[in-house]
């Protein structure tokens, strides 16, 4: 049973003769980690922005447990490219924010964000300031931030792209370890093929002009991952390699077509 | 004095002695030699008797005459009285000011109807001169401290709202987002982001805004009023008493001096994050 449905949805932006995305269905269940990849100008981040509720879909319609989804909401989280963090708060109050827009208490509310940093390996980095915080460090903050409002699903707005390669593998891990751990539907999306290979339980791949999906897989490097083998061993694994370049040919390919 | 303390550079004085030296030289300290200079040369040309005490009387003559001031007073009221008559003016102003700019400076960054209503009107008064709007405030609410109040609050009120509007029109967007899908409403997205976000761009209007109050009060008083600083300024002038214009325009530059530097150190203190990378 799918949590989270798309069904036929299209998306233009106002005055454009071509659409940003069309005929869009994808439907997103417990368990999973569905991650969209495609290259610039294939609009997933227009897709994020329309599960998120930041923009609304010319046609088709969008559902969270049967329920039209209707402007943004504390039911989707969202993870941003920029960790869109606020400056004027420390840690630990950037990670309780969302529980103090609902009116939590502020102790239990602390008590809540203390769990979630230590979720991500944060433990202890209540009292900093978000401009101390590194690139990988802030987006730890951010991902903690959302889990902490307890979203139904988790949106991820290409989370690790500002990171350097290093930083990006392990927050990559970290992200599995959450995901398994809190067991949350997370929808990623990302424009690193090596990334979307690893980390999707389902993958699809998106196509500019209009945005359209193109190839649709199922994988478990990342359920691999989350049940104890090395991150080195799974992408080093020939499955893995076969995997990446037939992403890779299909991404030319499609690159041919629309040149 | 360096070569005292590194005695082995002796054989080099030039390049190990003047070196430290030019490096502990911080501009704030040339910013005192600067000053102390001024003081000097105003000493200078005193005391040589190069410029007549009616023109220029000498530092201590204005010393003198600022504890006498401060004391016995002048035109009935002491330097404490005139200064707290400028002060409790342009304090009340400011306090008008922030209350009701920083609202409609938001309600201008944020809504288009209140944009297309107030933008204009701020944008057609603000450039006019205080003093040519001043006769008409003195029309309307006479001489007393009303009209007074009223000019300084409109001098304030614009630059601090336009950099309200400006401030909330530049959030980051991504931290609207960010704020909206943590479930926030409105009135918490004003609250918790814009706000805060033009923080920064507030105090820098609050800043610009004395700057102009302080000056078109002075001005405001050497014209209508009984008392402050720019009246004292003004009568001492129509009876030549000059030492008492010199002290009144030096403690106007302290304290408008005073003003900008206690908002720094405030902007400091409010908006730590301002100017890091985040």
């Amino acid at each position: 049973m799918a949590l989270l449905q798309l069904e036929r949805i299209s998306a233009q932006y106002p005055g454009a003769t071509e659409p940003v995305l069309s005929d869009i269905s994808i439907d997103l269940g417990p368990q999973q980690l569905l991650v969209a990849l495609g290259p610039s100008g294939s609009g997933k981040t227009s897709l994020l922005n329309l599960i998120a509720g930041f923009v609304e879909p010319s046609a088709g319609r969008i559902t969270l447990d049967g329920v039209p989804v209707k402007g943004p909401s504390a039911e989707r989280g969202v993870v941003f490219q920029d960790d869109a963090l606020l400056p004027w708060q420390d840690v630990l109050a950037n990670v309780a924010f969302g529980l103090e827009l609902a009116g939590v208490p502020k102790a239990q509310r602390e008590v809540r964000a203390r769990e979630m940093l230590a979720l991500v390996d944060l433990a202890g980095f209540d009292s900093r300031r978000i401009w101390q915080l590194s690139g990988g460090q802030k987006q730890r903050v951010g991902l903690a931030r959302a889990l902490a409002a307890d979203p139904r699903v988790l949106l991820m707005d290409e989370p690790f792209g500002a990171l350097d390669a290093f930083t990006r593998e392990q927050m990559q891990e970290l992200l599995l370890q959450v995901w398994r751990r809190t067991a949350k539907p997370v929808f990623l999306i990302t424009h690193d093929i090596e990334e979307a290979v690893f980390l999707a339980t389902d993958l699809i791949l998106l196509a500019p002009n209009p945005g359209q999906i193109v190839e649709r897989l199922s994988l478990d490097f990342g359920q691999r991952y989350a049940a104890g083998e090395s991150a080195r061993a799974i992408k080093s694994d020939p499955r893995f390699i076969e995997t990446r370049e037939h992403v890779l040919g299909k991404v030319f390919s499609q690159r041919q077509v629309s040149a | 004095m360096s070569s005292y303390e590194l005695p082995a550079t002796v054989a080099k004085p030039v390049t190990h002695a003047v070196i430290p030296v030019r490096r502990s030289l911080s501009t704030r300290w040339i910013s005192v030699l600067t000053l102390v200079a001024l003081l000097a040369l105003w000493w200078a040309v005193t005391a040589t008797g190069l410029i007549e005490p009616l023109f220029l009387p000498p530092p201590s003559a204005v010393l003198q005459k600022g504890w006498l001031l401060a004391t016995t007073g002048y035109m009935d009221s002491t330097l404490w009285q005139h200064l707290g008559a400028s002060l409790s003016r342009i304090g009340l102003g400011l306090g008008f000011a922030v209350l009701t700019a920083v609202p409609v400076g938001i309600a201008i960054g944020s809504n288009r109807i209140a944009r297309g209503i107030l933008d204009p009107l701020i944008e057609f008064y603000r450039p006019i001169p205080p003093l040519a709007y001043l006769p008409l405030i003195v029309i309307w609410c006479g001489i007393g401290e009303l009209s007074k109040v009223l000019l300084i609050y409109l001098a304030i009120f614009a630059p601090i709202a336009i950099a309200t509007a400006t401030g909330v029109r530049t959030v980051d967007p991504a931290k609207l987002r960010a704020a909206q899908s943590l479930g926030a409403t409105r009135a918490q997205l004003i609250r918790h982001v814009i706000l805060p976000s033009a923080l920064p761009d507030i105090l820098t209007g609050v800043r610009i805004g004395l700057g102009v109050g302080w000056s078109t009060l002075v001005a405001a008083e050497l014209i209508a009023a009984t008392s402050g600083l720019g009246f004292m300024v003004q009568s001492a002038a129509q009876f030549l008493v000059t030492d008492v214009v010199v002290l009144g325009i030096l403690v106007i530059a302290l304290i408008a001096f005073a003003m900008e530097m206690g908002l720094r150190a405030l902007q400091r203190k409010l908006v730590p994050w301002h100017g890091q990378a985040h």
